[in-house]
C-alpha cells in the first residue's frame, strides 16, 4: 500500500491528474478551487508540465480543446460560474470527440450566487449545458481517496470513449483535508501514439479535428453515432454504491458529500430500529438506474437528498417509475442538510408524514418548512 | 518543358467554395506556398476558425482543428504548448478574429504565444450574409448599417495590426493587400516573414490581409478590389508595424 | 469512539493550524480523520472555525453540527458554538480573551488564559497552541506526543527555529489540565 499523506481536496485533484499522466493544465482562477491552478502552477512545471492561466474560462476550455486534439492528457478546473461560460466549448469538445477531464467544484448559483458548496450544477453536468445532442460522462465521488481514484479512471475512460469527463465536486470536498494515498504512476502519453490526433502529418494524409457537418444526412448520422457511443458508454461504465442494501426498506439516494451526510443520518436512524439503506450514484451519467431495479422489490420509499432544490431527483423518479414514492430533502447557497435534519425526514418517511415532492414546494415557499 | 508555375502541394486539388472575386483564395495559395517553400507541410497544424474560411482545412493540407468563433488562438495555444516544435497557424476573419474573438487575439499576443495568424480583413461579416464587423468602414453600408456605419452610435474600425503592434508579447504584426498582383507579392513575403517568426522562435506573429467581399459589397469583383485600394487602404494603412528583432525567446 | 472538534477564533490566531495539527496527528497515530474548514471573506478578519473528526470508525460526515469539544477563542465564536456542544461536551475557553460565563450547566468548561501563558513561553501567537494542548490532554482524542510530533511536518521548514516554543506552549496546556484547571 502506498504512503497515506493529509492532503486538501483540491491539491489531491492536481497530485493525482499528475499522477495520472497529465501534464497540462488551464484555467481562471475563481473560488472554491483556486488550489488546485496554484497547485498546477507549481508542480507541472517540476514535472516538465505546461500551465497556462488564461484570460477567461471561455480561452480556458478552447485552450484544452487544441491541447487535446493535438493528443495531449489535460485538466482545467472551475466552479459554478466559469463552468457555464465552459459550455460552448464543451459541447464542441463533444462534437469534435477530443477527450479530457474537466473539475466542476459546485458552488452555490444562480449568478454570482455564493462561494460555499452546492449541488446546484446537476443538471447543466447530466444534461447539457451546451448546445446539442450530446453527453458528459460525469463522476461525483464522495472523499478525497474516491475522487483521487476516480481522476485515474476518468482520464482512461476519456480517452477510450474520446469524449470529456466531468468530476463533479463541491466547495466542501475541494477544501477538506483527508488521508489519501495515490496509486501507481502513470507516464504521460506520446501524442503521436494517438491515430487521430493532429500532430502534423508527416507526409502522410491530413487528420482533421472538427464539429461542422452541414450536410443533413452527415450530421444525422454523426448523431447516431455519437449516440451509440453513449449506449456504449450506459453499459459500461455505470458506477455506484449500495449500503445496508441486505435488509434496507427504506432507501437514501444522495452523491458527494451530500451521501456521507446521509451515511451519518442513516446510522442515526439504524439506532432507532428503522431500517434504512444508502444508495449512492457515483456516475451521475450515465445514471445507476440498475441499482433501484435491484431494491425496488423491497423498497418502500426513496429520499433523495441534495445541495440543490431537487436536480438529481428527477432522474430518481425516472428509475423508480412510480414503483414506490420518491421525498426530497435540499438545502442551497451553501446551507448544508446536516445529520440530524436527514433524519427527522426519514422520520417523517417511515411515518407517512413527509410531503410528497409537489407539497414540498408548496409549503417550503409557503415557510412552513426549513 | 520545365514547369515554371504549378499548383503548391500543400493547396489541395480542389474547386473552392468561395465566391467569384473573394481574395481568400488568394491568401490560400500563398498560405500553400509558404509551406511549400519553408517546408513545414509534414510539421504544421491549422486552426480554422468560424466564417466562410470555416472550410479551409478542405484546401490546405495540413493537419487542422476546426475552432469555435473567435476562440481559434486559445485553441492554437493548446496545440502548441504541447507540440512546441510543430508550426501552429490560425486562419481568421475579421469578425472571428476582432469581435467575438478579440479577447482571445490580444492575449494570445500578450503571452507571446509562439503561433502564426492569418488574419482577413473584408470590413464585413461574410459567412452569416454581409452584416457590420469591427472593422465596417465610417458609413459603410451593411446588412445592420443600413444606412451606414454611424459612429455616434456604431462606433468606429478597430485597427487591429496597429492595436497589436503595442503589446510587447507581439513579434511580427504587418499589413498587406490582395488587390493587386505586385501587393499580393508583398503579402506572400510578409507571410513567410510572419512563419520565419514562428520558427525561429520570437514569439507571436500576424499578417493582416486587406480582402474583398464582392457578394456582400454589393460589387463586381474588379470594383471590389479597386474599392479596396480606394476606401480600405486609407484607413487601414499597410506596412509593418512591428519587427522584433534579436534572438529567439 | 468518535470525536467531533470544531475550533474556532480570529482569523489569524492559528485556528486552521491547529485543526491541521491535530488531524494530521490522527492519521499517524492510524486513525481516521478529516478536515473540514469554514472558507471565504469570513477568514479574514472575522470569525475563522474547522471542523475535525477523529475516529475509530469510518467518518460518515465530515461536517460538524453537534460538536463533543470545542476550541473556543474569541467571543464571537463563544456565541455561536458553545450552544452547539453535546450535552457532556467539552468546551476549551480562552478566558484571556473571552470574559463569559456558562450558564449550561451540562458540559464541561475549561477556562485557559491561553494568551497570558503564551507571552510566558515567548509570543502570544502560539496561544492557539495551549489551547489545542489542553482540548488534546482533556479528551486524550490523540496523544499529545503525536501532536508535538506533528509539529515539524505541518509547520512549514522556514518556521522550524520557532518548533520549540511551539512545542512548549503544548505541553503547558496540557499542563495547566492536569492541574484541574
Ligand atoms: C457563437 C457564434 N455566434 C455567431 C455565429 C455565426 N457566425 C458565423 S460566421 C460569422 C461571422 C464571420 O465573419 P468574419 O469573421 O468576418 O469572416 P468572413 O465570413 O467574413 O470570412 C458569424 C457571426 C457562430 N458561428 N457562433
Amino acid at each position: 500500500m502506498a504512503e497515506v499523506v493529509l492532503m486538501k481536496g483540491n491539491e489531491a485533484i492536481g497530485e493525482a491528474a499528475i499522477r495520472a499522466g497529465c501534464r497540462y493544465f488551464f484555467g481562471y482562477p475563481i473560488t472554491p478551487q483556486n488550489e488546485i491552478p496554484e497547485y498546477m502552477a507549481k508542480r507541472l512545471p517540476e514535472v516538465g508540465g505546461v500551465y497556462v492561466q488564461a484570460e477567461s474560462e471561455v480561452a480556458a476550455i478552447n485552450m484544452v480543446y487544441g491541447a487535446g486534439g493535438a493528443g495531449a492528457r489535460v485538466l482545467i478546473s472551475s466552479s459554478s460560474p466559469g463552468i457555464s461560460l465552459m459550455q460552448e466549448g464543451i459541447s464542441y469538445l463533444c462534437g469534435s470527440e477530443i477527450p479530457c477531464v474537466i473539475v466542476n467544484m459546485m458552488r452555490g448559483g444562480p449568478g454570482l450566487g455564493g462561494i460555499q458548496p452546492s449541488q446546484s450544477d446537476y443538471f447543466q453536468a447530466t444534461k447539457g449545458g451546451g448546445h446539442g445532442d450530446y453527453k458528459l460522462i460525469v463522476y461525483g465521488p464522495s472523499s478525497i481517496q474516491e475522487m483521487v481514484d476516480i481522476m485515474f479512471r476518468a482520464f482512461s475512460v476519456a480517452e477510450k470513449y474520446r469524449n470529456p469527463v466531468m468530476i463533479l465536486g463541491d466547495g466542501m470536498l475541494g477544501q477538506m483535508m483527508e488521508p489519501v494515498s495515490f496509486p501507481d504512476e502513470t507516464p504521460p502519453p506520446d501524442p503521436r501514439s494517438r491515430p487521430w490526433a493532429t500532430t502534423g502529418n508527416r507526409g502522410g494524409k491530413s487528420k482533421l479535428l472538427s464539429s461542422i457537418i452541414l450536410d443533413p444526412e452527415g450530421l444525422d448520422a454523426h448523431n447516431w453515432r455519437l449516440q451509440e457511443k453513449y449506449r456504449r458508454v450506459e453499459e459500461e461504465e455505470v458506477m455506484w454504491d449500495l449500503e445496508n442494501a441486505e435488509d434496507a426498506e427504506w432507501f437514501l439516494v444522495a452523491y458527494g458529500t451530500m451521501a456521507r451526510v446521509c451515511r451519518a443520518a442513516m446510522t442515526m436512524a439504524r439506532r432507532e430500529g428503522i431500517k434504512v439503506g444508502l444508495l449512492r450514484p457515483i456516475t451521475l451519467w450515465p445514471f445507476p438506474k440498475q441499482a433501484f431495479e435491484a431494491v425496488l422489490p423491497r423498497a418502500r420509499g426513496f429520499l433523495c437528498v441534495e445541495m440543490s432544490t431537487g436536480q438529481m431527483v428527477e432522474d430518481v423518479k425516472l428509475s423508480v417509475e412510480g414503483k414506490a414514492p420518491v421525498y426530497f430533502y435540499g438545502r442551497t447557497g451553501g446551507a448544508v442538510p446536516v445529520p440530524r435534519a436527514v433524519l427527522k425526514r426519514i422520520r417523517d418517511m417511515v411515518s407517512g408524514k413527509a410531503p410528497s415532492i409537489t407539497d414540498y414546494y408548496d409549503r417550503v415557499a409557503g415557510g412552513e418548512i426549513k | 518543358m520545365k514547369a515554371i508555375y504549378e499548383r503548391p502541394r500543400a493547396l489541395k486539388d480542389i474547386v473552392t467554395h468561395y465566391c467569384p472575386g473573394c481574395t481568400h483564395g488568394i491568401a490560400h495559395r500563398i498560405l500553400a506556398e509558404v509551406i511549400d517553400e519553408l517546408g513545414i507541410q509534414g510539421n504544421t497544424v491549422g486552426v480554422a476558425s468560424v466564417g466562410c474560411s470555416v472550410f479551409a482545412y478542405n484546401y490546405i493540407d495540413v493537419d487542422f482543428q476546426q475552432a469555435a468563433h473567435g476562440r481559434a488562438p486559445a485553441v492554437a495555444t493548446g496545440i502548441k504548448r504541447v507540440l512546441p516544435d510543430t508550426i501552429v497557424f490560425t486562419y481568421q476573419g475579421d469578425g472571428d478574429l476582432a469581435s467575438i474573438g478579440a479577447a482571445e487575439i490580444l492575449h494570445a499576443a500578450a503571452r507571446g504565444e509562439n503561433i502564426t495568424v492569418i488574419f482577413i480583413n473584408n470590413a464585413i461579416y461574410g459567412m452569416t450574409g454581409g452584416q457590420m464587423a469591427p472593422t465596417t468602414l465610417e458609413g459603410m453600408r451593411t446588412t445592420t448599417t443600413p444606412l451606414g456605419r454611424q459612429p455616434a452610435s456604431q462606433g468606429y474600425p478597430l485597427r487591429v495590426a496597429e492595436l497589436l503592434s503595442t503589446v510587447e508579447g507581439a513579434a511580427y504584426i504587418a499589413r498587406c493587400s490582395l488587390h493587386n498582383a505586385a501587393n499580393i507579392a508583398k503579402a506572400k513575403a510578409s507571410l513567410k516573414k510572419a512563419f520565419e517568426t514562428q520558427v525561429q522562435k520570437k514569439g507571436f506573429s500576424l499578417v493582416e490581409f486587406l480582402s474583398s467581399c464582392p457578394t456582400n459589397w454589393g460589387l463586381s469583383p474588379q470594383e471590389a478590389l479597386k474599392w479596396i485600394e480606394e476606401k480600405m487602404i486609407p484607413v487601414f494603412p499597410l506596412g509593418e508595424f512591428k519587427v522584433k528583432e534579436g534572438e529567439a525567446r | 469512539m468518535t470525536h467531533e472538534i470544531i475550533m474556532a477564533g480570529f482569523g489569524g490566531q492559528g485556528i486552521m493550524l491547529i485543526g491541521t495539527l491535530l488531524t494530521y496527528a490522527g492519521m499517524k497515530e492510524g486513525k481516521k480523520v478529516s478536515w473540514l474548514p469554514s472558507y471565504g471573506p469570513e477568514m479574514r478578519g472575522g470569525t475563522a472555525n474547522c471542523a475535525v473528526v477523529v475516529s475509530d470508525e469510518e467518518i460518515a460526515s465530515p461536517i460538524v453540527t453537534e460538536p463533543t469539544s470545542c476550541i473556543v477563542m474569541n467571543g464571537p465564536s463563544f456565541a455561536k458554538f458553545h450552544k452547539a456542544l453535546v450535552p457532556g461536551g467539552l468546551l476549551v475557553l480562552n478566558s484571556s480573551l473571552v470574559k463569559v460565563d456558562d450558564r449550561r450547566g451540562d458540559i464541561r468548561v475549561l477556562k485557559i488564559p491561553a494568551n497570558d501563558v503564551a507571552r510566558e513561553v515567548g509570543s502570544e501567537k502560539v496561544a492557539n497552541m495551549v489551547c489545542l494542548g489542553a482540548l488534546v490532554e482533556a479528551t486524550s482524542c490523540v496523544a499529545l506526543d503525536s501532536v508535538i510530533k506533528a509539529l515539524k511536518e505541518v509547520i512549514h521548514e522556514r518556521h522550524h527555529n520557532l518548533l520549540p516554543m511551539n512545542e512548549e506552549a503544548l505541553k503547558k496546556g496540557a499542563s495547566l489540565v492536569r492541574a484541574g484547571a
